[in-house]
């Protein structure tokens, strides 16, 4: 969490434009697509955040310092481990969005698998490949401001984010279930009206509640809510009609290494 | 016409349709029952037959199902899942808006300092017309006005639409399975006396000699809207069985609370071991606040601009099962799930009291409904009773 909120330090310089900067490390670049289709926004209300996009290696970056890094992506080579500490340590404030910079990303399935396998069977030239075995969120190498959940983030949370760093306050971003968001945007419950496997009530929030909107259950891409409880959670699944393994499924998905998700899956949810 | 006349009669579903269209033509947006989505919902009507004619539910806890009737009846249903607080209470509303004005400057001139000007928003209230009120719903309105508009600092906005409300009361002939209005004193007629008051109240009656509503004016308003309805005068035999099936009603409740002061149940089981039996159960998604009628909590959210110059306070639904609702400096004062919930039943069921000076629960049974994994309230407090009388037996 952010602590601080004192208006006195906050991120906007005095005078000149904010610098924000966009890094991407292992991920598909969806969220970044996200914060293009914010530029109306961050360049008409304003007109004065400069933002620069480092899609590649780091050569490629300014001397900084950046009022604002944005980080997309997990890490997975040795060099992603390098990269993310040179961004640390040019940016004032460092923001992670999303599923992948903040809990691995669905790649994280990797982690308890065997990697030299893997890299035997889909490359011609496993020799050519240098990865980790494990694929992690940035907090787990450096220092981080916020994070930002969703896979992909949602629009409005990312403005939000960006204003409240700007004017030196905390973002307002819920942590509790997306059941919260469901019952004020006034959804009927799938699972209570229909009996359709939904993870609302152990996700949390922040994309309005839009799959059971459209009559589909959550499926957990803002990963784990800051209140689960897993043991009361799978057997309701299971009651909707899910095995084992689709319990299992449905947890590895965006964020399975996201801790909470990882150990309901692991745990047999028979019991 | 005898004044007998004008405060009560009969009126058929062609009344119905001209109700909505009277009250869309004195400027009110009519809200009421539909299907939508597989549920009895409350949405805007533009005519009589969006309301759910023939249609009925089949309620458990953590279940609802919308089932066809044979018998064509619009209101043979009970409450679903959302509630009049959605229009008279929205879950999300502006309060304020505030502009930096900059400064010239010439910090001695008070007048031209930099400075925030706030402006609260006053948008002048639609008017409602509820249509299909059920008595559970009066008594939470009643309660919400209390809790809103009762003490020195009135909720203007809430006033301003409830002021301008129109209530259709209908009262329950065929309660759900959840239902527990009896035993909490608020159904399922709408004869309980001090509750909010209605303009008008209708009762469905369908049989051999057809399908009719009984109405009673409950205002001059609704005695002048009733006037302006087709309908002929009450008579006798649709009156009778309009009392009738609510009499009726009342014995067929699907669920009731333990018959003892519920205040000094929750009161004397602070301590109780069945928290943390149901806190093992409760997911904490906070839907049984959500759609609770009287559960009233919002936070504060501020909004600014990249600019840093236009600034936004706004209002939404809150939950006391949500960690945030408890978060001071230092940390969150009710961390565990039993102490949540622990919040949650007392507050409804006993210091309301203290507070409001009634019950915070009107029996609706909607957060035994909606709950996921059909937690019910009326079976707590049934467990802490029995816990109780097992402790005061010496058993312990
Ligand atoms: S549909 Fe899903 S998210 Fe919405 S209230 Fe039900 S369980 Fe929660
Ligand atoms: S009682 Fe049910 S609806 Fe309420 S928070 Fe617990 S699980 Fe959710
Ligand atoms: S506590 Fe439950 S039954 Fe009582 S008024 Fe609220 S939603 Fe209805
Ligand atoms: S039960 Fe909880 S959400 Fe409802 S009014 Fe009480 S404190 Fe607020
Ligand atoms: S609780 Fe009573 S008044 Fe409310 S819907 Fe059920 S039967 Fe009707």
């Amino acid at each position: 969490m952010p602590a601080d909120t004192d208006p006195s330090t906050a991120s906007r310089p005095r005078g000149g434009r904010p610098k924000l900067a966009v890094w991407k490390f292992a991920s598909c670049d969806g969220c970044q697509l996200t914060l293009l289709d914010c530029e109306d926004e961050l360049l008409g209300i304003a007109g004065q955040v400069e933002i620069s996009y480092f899609l590649e290696a780091s050569s490629a970056a300014g001397p900084g310092p950046y009022d604002l890094s944005l980080v997309e992506g997990s890490i997975t080579t040795e060099d992603d481990a390098r990269r993310i500490r040179h961004v640390r340590e040019v940016s004032r404030r460092l923001v992670t969005i999303g599923a992948c910079a903040t809990s691995g990303g669905i790649q994280a399935l990797r982690n308890h698998a065997d990697v030299t396998e893997f890299l035997s069977v889909v490359y011609a030239r496993p020799d050519y490949i240098r990865t980790l075995d494990t694929s992690t969120a940035i907090s787990a190498h450096v220092p981080v401001d916020f994070e930002l959940r969703g896979c992909p983030i949602d629009r409005g949370q990312l403005i939000e984010v960006i204003c409240a760093h700007l004017s030196g306050r905390t973002p307002d971003v819920p942590a509790h279930s997306v059941c919260f968001e469901c019952k004020r945007r006034g959804t009927v419950c799938v699972v209570v009206a229909r009996g359709t496997p939904c993870l609302g009530p152990v996700t949390h929030a922040g994309c309005g509640a839009l799959c059971p909107a459209y009559g589909r259950g959550c499926y957990g891409c803002f990963g784990p809510s800051d209140s689960t409880n897993f043991p009361a959670f799978v057997p309701l699944l299971r009651r909707d009609g899910m095995d084992t393994l689709d319990v299992r499924r449905v947890l590895s998905t965006f964020n399975t290494a996201a801790p909470e998700f990882d150990a309901a899956a692991r745990k047999d949810p028979q019991t | 016409m005898t004044d007998r006349d004008t405060t009560t009669a009969v009126i058929g579903k062609d009344g119905v349709d001209a109700l909505i269209s009277v009250l869309a033509g004195r400027g009110r947006t009519v809200v009421g029952p539909t299907v939508r989505d597989g549920a009895i919902v409350l949405a805007e009507l533009t005519r009589g037959d969006e309301l759910p004619y023939g249609w009925g539910v089949e309620l458990e806890a953590g279940h609802y199902r919308l089932r066809a009737r044979e018998d064509g009846a619009a209101f043979a249903n009970s409450a679903g899942p959302n509630s009049w607080k959605t229009f008279l209470h929205p879950q999300r509303e502006r309060q304020w808006t505030a502009e930096r004005r900059t400064g010239s400057g010439d910090d001695t001139d008070t007048d031209s300092r930099e400075a925030w000007v706030v402006v609260p928003d006053e948008t002048p209230s639609r008017s409602y017309a509820f249509l299909g009120v059920r008595p559970c719903d009066l008594r939470a309105i009643a309660i919400q006005d209390r809790v809103l508009t009762g003490g020195p600092y009135a909720d203007r906005a809430y006033r301003g639409r409830r002021e301008r409300a129109f209530l259709v009361v209908v009262e329950c002939t065929e309660p759900g399975a959840t239902c527990f209005c009896v035993s909490m004193g608020a159904g399922p007629g709408v004869d309980g006396g001090s509750d909010a008051s209605y303009d008008l109240a209708l009762t469905e009656v369908v049989d051999a000699a057809g399908h009719r509503f009984h109405v009673r004016a409950g205002s001059a308003e609704g005695a002048a809207v009733l006037a302006e309805l087709p309908h002929r005068p009450a008579d006798d035999t649709t009156a009778a069985a309009a009392r009738e099936r609510v009499a009726a009603a009342a014995g067929r409740m699907g669920r009731t609370m333990p018959e003892v002061d519920l205040r000094a149940l929750m009161r004397d089981s602070l301590g109780a071991e069945r928290w943390n039996d149901v806190a093992a159960r409760c997911l904490t998604c906070g839907n049984c606040t959500m759609v609770c009628p009287t559960c009233f909590c919002t936070s504060a959210e501020d909004v600014t601009d990249l600019t840093g110059d236009h600034t936004e306070r706004w209002r939404r639904w809150e939950s006391c099962f949500d960690l945030e609702f408890t978060h001071l400096p230092g940390g969150t004062v009710r961390s565990s799930s039993s102490s949540r919930y622990r919040q949650w039943c007392t507050h409804k069921l006993g210091t309301w009291h203290d507070q409001f000076g009634s019950s915070g629960c009107v029996g609706c049974g909607r957060c035994v409904v909606w709950c996921p994994v059909g937690i019910d309230i009326t079976e707590e407090a049934h467990a802490l009773a029995d816990e109780r009388a097992a402790g005061e037996g010496g058993t312990s």
